[in-house]
């Protein structure tokens, strides 16, 4: 079972007092994009076995965004953060290294 | 002009612990910036209680204050005095950005009543109802079953929930199920 904890109002809870938004850190591409960049804006997403960034809504609680790092395989969670975090905090990266050393993830590692 | 009704009135339920649908209960929604002196003042003035602290209630009698978010509280007050508190927030808090509603008509309240109130909380909510993980003062929103909820307990023994009117029936047979004879767990107690 995944457990999060919102960081927004300290409820940590099981998954299903949460809905998932998709992948994190997306970078928009808009008006003056290439066609390219806009069709992997749009459509293209990362699916790891592994080390994974999402957004979060805790819906059935405080209403609010977060993100999340989490394992895809092991459902650990190495921590939540504000959803108007532009990259992973330090302390959570050095959690994920400690578990998966050399780990990357599109342009974070 | 129709007498405003609580949704199932009065209905009552017997089990290892008493189900009620409460009547009609006052109920502000709050917006704004919780930690503004302004804000503030004006909860004070119309529940008589300070700003809870986050996942916490803070009651004085018949009124009070329940933390929903960072930005949002639900202010309880008689019905009948709906009207006038939301005057008295309007005036306190002019000029401010803030988002006062009356909510008591899209809500409606039960209260659970007895041993193994906690029990029945655990059947239907993923919340963890041991009594050093949630107590008195505590204010939790979640789910039960399928539907969102808030609860509470006033008293030990006695929780109070909170859910959308639209879903008041539904959320009162849960609660039945959870709490009919020969369902006790004993686990929590
Ligand atoms: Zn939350």
């Amino acid at each position: 079972m995944l457990i999060l904890t919102c960081p927004c109002c300290g409820v940590t809870a099981e998954e299903t007092e949460f809905h998932a938004g998709g992948e994190a850190h997306l970078k928009r591409f808009g008006p003056g994009s290439s066609e390219d960049e806009f069709h992997d804006y749009l459509f293209a997403r990362e699916n790891p076995k592994g080390v994974h960034f999402e957004r979060w809504r805790h819906a059935n609680g405080c209403g609010k965004w977060f993100l999340a790092a989490r394992d895809t395989v092991t459902l650990e969670v190495y921590g939540t953060y504000p959803a108007q975090t532009h990259e992973p905090p330090q302390d959570i990266k050095d959690r994920i290294s400690a578990r998966h050393p050399g780990w990357t993830w599109r342009e974070f590692a | 002009m129709s007498e405003p009704t609580s949704p199932l009135a009065g209905a009552k339920y017997e089990g290892f612990a008493g189900v009620v649908a409460m009547g009609l209960q006052g109920m502000i929604s709050l917006r704004g910036d919780l930690g503004a002196e302004a804000l503030g003042k004006a909860v004070k003035a119309v529940t008589g209680v300070d700003v809870p602290a986050p996942r916490r209630i803070a009651m004085k009698g018949e009124t009070g204050a329940a933390w929903m978010s960072p930005d949002e509280l639900l202010l309880l007050v008689p019905y009948a005095d709906v009207a006038t508190a939301l005057e008295r927030l309007h005036e306190m808090l002019a000029g401010t950005h803030f988002l006062a509603v009356d909510v008591s008509d899209a809500r409606a309240m039960f209260s659970v009543d007895g041993q193994g109130v906690r029990e029945i909380v655990a059947k239907l909510m993923p919340v963890d109802m041991r009594r050093q993980a949630f107590g008195e003062g505590d204010f939790r929103r979640t789910r039960m079953a399928q539907i969102p909820a808030a609860l509470w307990m006033p008293q030990p023994d006695r929780v109070q929930i909170i859910c959308f009117r639209s879903v008041a029936e539904y959320a009162f047979n849960l609660l039945k199920g959870a709490a009919a004879p020969g369902g006790e767990v004993g686990h929590l107690s």
